[in-house]
């Protein structure tokens, strides 16, 4: 019931900022939904960053609107609302958008849809993401060469493909560097829980684990390694202002040229469905200034971001061994996308069970 | 720093705010008052913790800033049911949402800035044995001084409370004002103590979680710490169980904390014993003296 009035509130206020909007045709009303707050300096925040940009760039030519902390179970109504109201565009910034998005976008074959992180498009449809996997082969590589208990905790979010590639992808750059290496996985079921991110960073750092690693929205997991003195990554935004001694770096998403992108092909019309998954190549994926860490090691990480932008490197090259000790993938290449965009099995060494 | 002593520290934050949140919350129903607005009354005392121990760089300021952003918001719901008579569903749910909404607004600045923490002494910061004191306070004067006797009497029956003599209203917004203070530090706690940071809804349901126990509790104190504790060790305990990586689904541990209060919930409302005379009688009334 909360959530429902939370949306219900939010929706009130987005309808509110766009009663009397003009449609006229050299102008777009581009809308999102965002599933956190555009305060958590993280995930959200990144993507209103974006949004932001999209103003100042293209100025008069566009009107957004933004509705948050919309609840991914009961998205359909929101993506609805916007979609009666008016907007040519609408972005939908979370993976459990998908199914509402596809079927709202059904009832409004003229509005254009663009959801990100999924993986099923429609003629109004675009599915957009990051090869965020990329930074996180980066991280896992800073992290092996820096622990001393030669185990990372990993706080993650929902067992979707997105997030075990990342896992996999962090323990594969990892193994590079010390094949021994462990990680610990903690499943907090939620993207944005500040106590609860923090009480399972306090778990894992008491369970052995010297580097916390996230894929969930909040600061407040670096904030512990902070105060206990150990270390970690930022998430999505540069974090170091929470976790100025404890922070390595962080996977920093940029999504404003996606956004001026796409919304200038509707505006010039020339907008079609695609399934866009861009990298640190594009710029979309960024790694933060490395901090705390010594010369060699942050000499090791720019070689080899450096190698995974030019396409030297890909963290997924095989032959890759499954924990179920099966191997894929052809050796000296990389996975295809397709298998990355749908991973749901751990590399070896990984000591956990995937959820079902 | 021991294992299990970390551990256990973790149970311990987790609890506190909602062990303080609670304890006001049972106060505030047992004068015969339904407050649903623990969330924002929470969420309000923590961006105003957060704020004033930013702004000044105490962190006691901040303490006492979220007491008073907390009973602020109270008096607003006090004005609105007690004076005007309102739904106190509705305004209890409009008073999350306002604290919800609003607090984003006061606390846009604040985003992005690292918080001042509350010292801690071996882990332990001084709100911990204040929830406890105050659990123990709470305890001794609803059941044992002349004072807690008119509270209860309030709440289970206003007409004859009134017919007394005793001043229904003043005692009730005693009451949510007291309910307030604690939600707000409840708040506070979370945004100088447990994540020192201020981001929106920062809160993430833990007021509710609150309400639910002082239900679960059957409006009895202790049973209010024993609850916020037994919610806070099944989250964090599921969270070590994960970590030694034993084959349990994540999802159902997850759940375990809300499982394992609602059995408890069936538990206690299939015995008569326990909930006998518990639930004040009057909960949820408006109460208007002429009528």
């Amino acid at each position: 019931m909360k959530k429902l009035l939370l949306n219900a509130a939010a929706l009130a206020l987005a309808v509110g900022i766009s009663a009397g909007s003009a449609s006229a045709a050299d102008k777009v009303k581009a809308c999102w939904i965002y599933v956190g707050a555009i305060g958590d300096f993280g995930w959200t925040y990144q993507h209103d960053q974006g949004r932001l940009a999209v103003e100042k760039e293209l100025g008069d030519k566009v009107q957004t609107v933004f509705v948050e902390n919309v609840a991914e179970a009961d998205s359909e109504r929101a993506i609805e609302r916007l979609a009666r109201e008016g907007c040519a565009i609408i972005f939908t910034t979370s993976f459990g958008f998908m199914e509402p998005t596809l079927k709202v976008a059904k009832k409004f074959p003229d509005v254009k849809f663009e959801h990100a992180t999924g993986f099923k498009t429609a003629p109004n449809v675009t599915t957009y993401n990051a090869k965020f996997h990329e930074g996180r082969y980066v991280i896992g590589q800073i992290a092996a060469k820096m622990s001393k208990t030669g185990t990372a905790g990993y706080i993650v979010s929902f067992p979707i493909p997105e997030v075990v590639a990342g896992i996999n992808a962090f323990m594969l750059g990892a193994q590079s560097v010390n094949p021994d290496f462990k990680v610990k996985i903690v499943w907090a079921n939620t993207w944005y829980d500040p106590g609860k991110e923090a009480d399972a960073a306090k778990v894992l750092f008491s369970q052995g684990a010297d580097i916390i690693v996230q894929h969930t929205d909040s600061t407040a997991a670096l904030q512990v390694a902070e105060e206990q003195g150990k270390h970690g990554f930022g998430q999505a935004s540069d974090m170091i202002k929470f976790a100025p001694k404890a922070q390595y770096t962080a996977i920093v998403d940029n999504w404003t040229p996606y956004y001026i992108r796409r919304i200038n092909d509707v505006l010039n019309g020339t907008w079609k469905s695609e399934s866009s998954w861009d990298g640190m190549a594009e710029g979309t994926v960024n790694i933060a200034p490395y901090t705390n860490l010594p010369d060699d090691v942050v000499k090791m990480a720019t070689e080899t971001a450096e190698a995974i932008k030019t396409g030297k490197l890909h963290p997924f090259t095989g032959p890759i061994t499954k924990q179920d000790g099966t191997v894929v993938g052809e050796a000296g290449k990389g996975l295809p996308d397709g298998d990355i965009l749908g991973m749901n099995w751990y590399v070896k060494g990984i000591d956990d069970q995937l959820p079902k | 720093m021991d294992v299990w002593f970390a551990v256990f520290l973790t149970i311990v934050t987790a609890a506190t705010p909602l062990l303080l949140a609670a304890t006001g919350e049972l106060v505030v129903e047992r004068s015969g008052v339904l407050n649903l607005g623990v969330e924002g009354m929470m969420v309000m005392g923590a961006v105003a913790g957060f704020g004033a121990a930013f702004l000044s760089g105490n962190p006691y300021l901040g303490v006492i800033a979220a007491i008073f952003a907390g009973m602020a918001m109270a008096l607003l719901f006090g004005f609105l049911t007690l004076s005007l008579v309102t739904n106190q569903v509705a305004t209890g749910l409009s008073l999350t949402l306002l604290g919800l909404g609003l607090s984003g607004l006061l606390g846009e600045s604040f985003v992005g800035e690292p918080g001042v923490r509350l010292p801690k002494w071996l882990g332990i910061d001084m709100l911990i044995p204040l929830s406890f004191i105050l659990t123990a306070v709470v305890a001794f004067v609803l059941f044992r001084t002349k004072a807690g006797l008119i509270i209860r009497a309030v709440g289970d029956s206003h007409s004859s409370a009134h017919a007394l003599g005793y001043r229904v209203i003043w005692v009730r917004y005693g009451c949510v004002l007291f309910g307030g203070a604690c939600a707000g530090l409840a708040g506070g706690y979370l945004s100088l103590v447990y994540t020192p940071q201020w981001v929106e809804n920062m809160t993430a349901g833990r007021g509710w979680i609150a309400l639910a126990l002082v239900v679960f509790a059957s409006w009895l104190p202790w049973r209010v710490a024993i609850g916020a504790y037994l919610f806070g060790a099944i989250s964090i305990l599921s969270f070590v169980v994960q970590t030694r990586g034993w084959s349990i689904p994540p999802q159902f541990l997850n759940s375990l904390p809300y499982l394992g209060t609602i059995l408890a919930l069936v538990v206690i409302s299939a015995s008569r014993r326990l909930t006998r005379g518990n639930a004040p009688a009057s909960l949820g009334q408006p109460f208007v003296p002429d009528r």
